[in-house]
């Protein structure tokens, strides 16, 4: 296979990585919505959790982005 | 006009070419919005901070409110003993949101979209941490290691993995943020190019998009920032109160 066409691969299954991203943060406001509807009064306590965890399963997915990008333009 | 959607990253200089020792020192337009930031948070701070009002006006609104922001978020995670921190970590989230929100302009420059900027930040975060625990515990610090509680057989494997998750801070405190912040301003910027490429009639969707987008953004911009101190209160906080 050519070089290049490799790379592209590469970096569009490295890419694939941000879907484990898209689950966990669905996975977060689901959560976090189902437990402010169980009890809404402790709902806002937990809101800086809420977005500490949105950007720590966001950033997990942008390391793969990371990846393909370092396949594309360092290599 | 700009082509690639990576030609925002780009590093030039501004002004004279300086070299000391074969070290490239000219003044960049990374050095220039570093600057611009630093100034900024001085200026938000001095006028906050210039008459201290019973009912505050805006500028001293917007301190009180940081000041705040970053002493409850200190005393949540990194208890009473973190105290003597705040500067630090004041300074740090200040530097941190204001060089993210100065990238969030048209036709400016991201600071914190090169990882040797997040790297040193974070590298200096992860030295000063391991200091501060040896510090306080002595050798002791090394029972950050071993968690107690665990059975003797797997014992082993689990302090390879505690060591490798402690070396990997850094690396992963810097990517985090640095990664946000290219794909953000690289997503912003091709979907601006949609908006070209697709002319007047096909262009609105994704001009509607950038907008949208533009304010993701700057939450993610915020967010970052916190997130970047918080998980420094975090590491703070297992050099100062050794749980294990």
């Amino acid at each position: 296979m050519e070089l290049e066409a490799a790379k592209m691969i590469g970096a569009g299954i490295a890419a694939l990585s941000l879907a484990g991203a898209g689950i966990a943060i669905g996975n977060i406001f689901s959560s976090y919505l189902s437990a402010a509807m169980r009890n809404p009064s402790a709902a806002q306590k937990q809101f800086p959790n809420l977005l500490l965890g949105f950007a720590l399963a966001e950033a997990t997915g942008l390391f793969g982005l990371v990846i393909a990008l370092i396949i594309l333009f360092a290599f | 006009m700009a082509t690639n959607p990576m030609q925002q990253f780009e590093v030039y200089r501004i002004g004279p070419q300086i070299k000391i020792a074969g070290v490239d020192l000219s003044f960049t337009n990374a050095s220039l919005f570093m600057v611009l930031s630093a100034v900024a948070i001085c200026a938000v701070l001095f006028l906050g901070t210039k008459e201290k009002k019973l009912i505050p006006d805006k500028f001293q609104l917007i301190s009180e409110i940081l000041y705040n922001f970053i002493a409850k978020m200190i005393s949540d995670t990194a208890g009473s003993k973190a105290k003597p921190y705040f500067p630090f970590i004041f300074s740090l989230f200040m530097f941190v949101l204001f060089c993210n929100m100065f990238g969030m302009l048209p036709y400016s420059f991201t600071v914190t979209s090169h990882i040797i900027v997040t790297m040193l930040l974070a590298i200096f975060i992860f030295i000063a941490v391991t200091i501060i625990g040896f510090l306080k515990h002595g050798f002791g610090y090394l029972k950050l290691f071993v968690p107690s509680g665990v059975p003797v057989i797997l014992l082993p494997l689990i302090t390879v993995i505690e060591i490798i998750s402690y070396l990997s801070r850094p690396l992963s405190l810097s990517v985090r943020l640095f990664a946000n912040m290219l794909a953000g301003h690289t997503m912003l910027k091709v979907f601006g190019g949609f908006v070209v490429s697709l002319g007047i009639l096909g262009g609105w969707l994704p001009l509607g998009f950038s907008v949208a987008l533009t304010g993701l953004e700057i939450l993610v911009a915020f967010l970052q920032a916190y997130v970047f101190a918080i998980l420094t209160c975090i590491y703070l906080n297992d050099a100062l109160n050794l749980h294990h």
